[in-house]
């Protein structure tokens, strides 16, 4: 079995003119993972420019109304460009530069993924192109005017469904193009080796942050960690420090759009069969010929085909649990959350706190559910009001 | 003499790639007696992938008429069963490895067997996963072919030590497509594999005029051109057959010249 495996799921399938590229990455980031100049230079960069630790928040009104486990929210949202993607970011920007690349490019679904990499190319100086899928660029107009305030040039993706698949497409085509000055910014835990292991790591502060202020606010661990899963870097990041915790049930919310029973969805972990694209052995949403099959959501950062290879080897050996959460449900859950804790939750994450939302009240109230709160949702106040049928546009 | 041996036995060979299905399967197997009348050595077909992340804009285009077309990898073995009847040219399948994992690697393989195809071509499938198709490949009597890329630097001698049939040499940075110049990488590519296996060595991506196929042809010992064919299959659709003939005798005649 090759390198980067979860169970069957990960390794390498990607051409012949890319594994150079993906071996010089793995020895760079096993290089600089454990120095100390480079441990410290990222670890000041989360603290003073990313805003870390992220609170945790006792969402005491919420626990309230729902009547039972006690709820936390992690509060990923606060941080600098208001999602953890940034946590990644920032981490293979520095490994970028140590590496001796000056440009860099990255897909994005919904954006934040584009605008934290378009923002670490601002600060360490680097040239940053971004690919996003058409359907997202009008989907996610204020992201789009965002990164390329930052400096990044824009792709339009109008190949395919236009959407984040199409983005990874491309940038992995741009990639294979230009290998010499770029390193491809996987924003996801999904892709070859190193990238899901890589992705993990420097996510999986999160679940480090929440073990210990737990720790220190309720003097034990939580009994459910939750987070919703498009790749599943948010995800597998609160999980990671939890896997070796039996005790602690770790649930990933999928988008199952219009429902698991319709042709409008991205629920990989329900509708899927194991396949191989995108670099990884994983759970895919495709037809009997291994065709990748259209998906959809409500959200653009989990409207992917597929899932990170990690969080298919927890599902295959029954650690984590993977449910479907339809659009409806998490448009409830993205205004509940801002009427009853005043917090608006990105349109990803409020797919796991509509999940939440279910399975709090059938908790004991001695028991405690911490909720991933991977984005701000600002970015998706207007796509929200199209879905309630108001049209918001702002006058010159 | 198997076929596959057969492709780099008359002198220089031509290889030409066409997308199965594009614009329909029946129009695949003329161009196959065609190519083959028209003296291409070795037909590679492309199965039809949602999602050809090594493929430039014209194959991806080829990929997204034939499945609109409704072709399957179950017409492609059909087609290739008729085929069979009247053509011995020899065939390689052009594949990402979801269609085949997806169908069943070890189904895939026996219904190669079963229709004639000699050897399989699959860009996502390094040699470090090459275990995912070896043992289906040689239970069936199936050549995959392994590729280098101008980037493989030392990994040529891992890879060409294990090589069979001929070796694909990917000519020049980035996916396939048609450009202008070819770098020289390819001749030094082809130098190292040598030094470690006598083997036929193929080249392609972006080769597309006669004058590129008779230079490149000078130290290796075939060409592959994919989107330049593709491009005419485009451009007359149900009528490309003799377009795509006529390009092929040219280009035929250049790398034999």
């Amino acid at each position: 079995m090759s390198k980067g495996r979860f169970g069957v799921h990960g390794g390498q399938y990607v051409p012949e003119i890319l594994m150079n590229a993906l071996i010089e990455l793995e020895q760079a980031y096993e290089k600089h993972k454990n120095d100390p100049d480079f441990t410290a230079e990222l670890e000041d960069l989360l603290k003073n420019y990313a805003g870390r630790p992220s609170m945790l928040y006792y969402a005491e009104k919420m626990t309230k109304d729902l009547g039972g486990a006690r709820i936390y929210l992690k509060r990923e949202d606060l941080n600098h460009t208001g999602s953890h993607k940034i946590n990644n970011v920032l981490g293979q920007a520095l490994l970028a530069k140590r590496m001796g690349k000056t440009r860099l490019i990255a897909e994005t679904g919904a954006g934040q993924h584009g605008v934290a990499t378009a923002t670490a190319a601002a600060l360490m100086e680097m040239e940053c192109e971004i690919y996003m899928g058409k359907d997202d660029i009008e989907r996610q107009a204020l992201n789009v005017y965002r990164m390329e305030l930052l400096g990044a040039k824009v792709h339009a993706v109008t190949t395919g469904t236009q959407t984040l698949k199409d983005a990874v497409n491309e940038a992995m085509r741009e990639w294979t193009r230009r290998i010499s000055d770029t390193h491809y910014v996987l924003g996801s835990a999904v892709g070859p080796h190193p990238f899901p292991v890589m992705v993990r790591d420097f996510q999986k502060i999160i679940g480090k942050e929440v073990k210990r202020q737990l720790a220190e606010m309720e003097g034990r661990l939580p009994d459910v960690v939750m987070a919703c899963v498009g790749g599943g870097s948010n995800a597998i990041g609160i999980f990671h420090d939890f896997i070796d915790e039996p005790e602690v049930r770790l649930i990933g919310c999928e988008a199952a759009g219009h429902g698991t029973d319709t042709d409008k969805t991205a629920a990989s972990m329900t509708i899927g069969s194991v396949g191989i694209f995108h670099g990884m052995k994983s759970y895919f949403c495709q037809d009997e010929y291994g065709q990748i099959a259209p998906v959809y959501s409500i959200s653009a950062g989990l409207d992917y085909p597929g899932v990170g290879p990690e969080h298919s080897g927890l599902r295959d050996a029954g650690r984590a649990e993977y449910v479907p959460v339809t659009d409806d449900e998490a448009v409830e859950a993205f205004e509940y959350l801002s009427r009853i804790e005043g917090i608006i939750p990105a349109i990803e994450s409020s797919h796991a706190v509509a999940h939440a939302m279910k399975i709090a009240p059938e908790m004991g109230s001695d028991k405690i559910l911490v909720i991933c709160l991977s984005g701000r949702g600002d970015k998706d106040v207007a796509s929200i009001a199209r879905y309630r049928g108001v049209q918001i546009y702002e006058q010159a | 003499m198997n076929r596959l041996d057969r492709v780099f036995s008359r002198g220089k060979a031509f290889i030409p790639f066409i997308t199965a299905g594009d614009p329909s399967a029946a129009v695949t197997e003329q161009l196959i007696y065609r190519m083959y009348e028209a003296g291409a050595d070795l037909i590679e077909i492309g199965i039809p992938f949602s999602d050809p992340v090594a493929e430039g804009p014209v194959i991806q285009a080829a990929d997204e008429r034939a499945l609109a077309a409704g072709v399957t990898v179950d017409d492609v073995f059909s087609m290739m069963q008729r085929v069979r009847k009247s053509c011995d040219v020899p065939v390689a399948l052009m594949t990402y490895v979801n269609p085949v994992a997806v169908y069943g690697t070890e189904r895939f393989m026996k219904n190669c067997s079963m229709s004639g195809i000699d050897a399989v071509i699959v860009p996502d499938v390094p040699f470090e996963e090459r275990d995912e198709l070896l043992p289906y490949c040689k239970k069936h009597g199936i050549t995959l072919i392994s590729m280098v890329a101008p980037t493989s630097g030392e990994r040529i001698r891992m890879i060409a030590a294990e090589a069979e049939g001929f070796v694909y040499c990917v000519s020049s940075f980035g996916v396939t497509g048609v450009r202008d110049s070819i770098g020289d990488e390819a001749r030094e590519m082809i130098r190292a594999i040598k030094a470690v296996k006598d083997i036929p060595c193929a080249v392609g991506f972006g080769i597309s005029t006669p004058e590129q196929a008779a230079e490149l042809s000078c130290f290796g010992d075939g060409i592959i051109v994919g989107s330049a064919v593709v491009k005419i299959v485009e451009q007359y659709g149900e009528e490309c057959v003799e377009h795509v003939a006529e390009y092929v005798r040219r280009m035929k005649e250049a790398v034999s010249s």
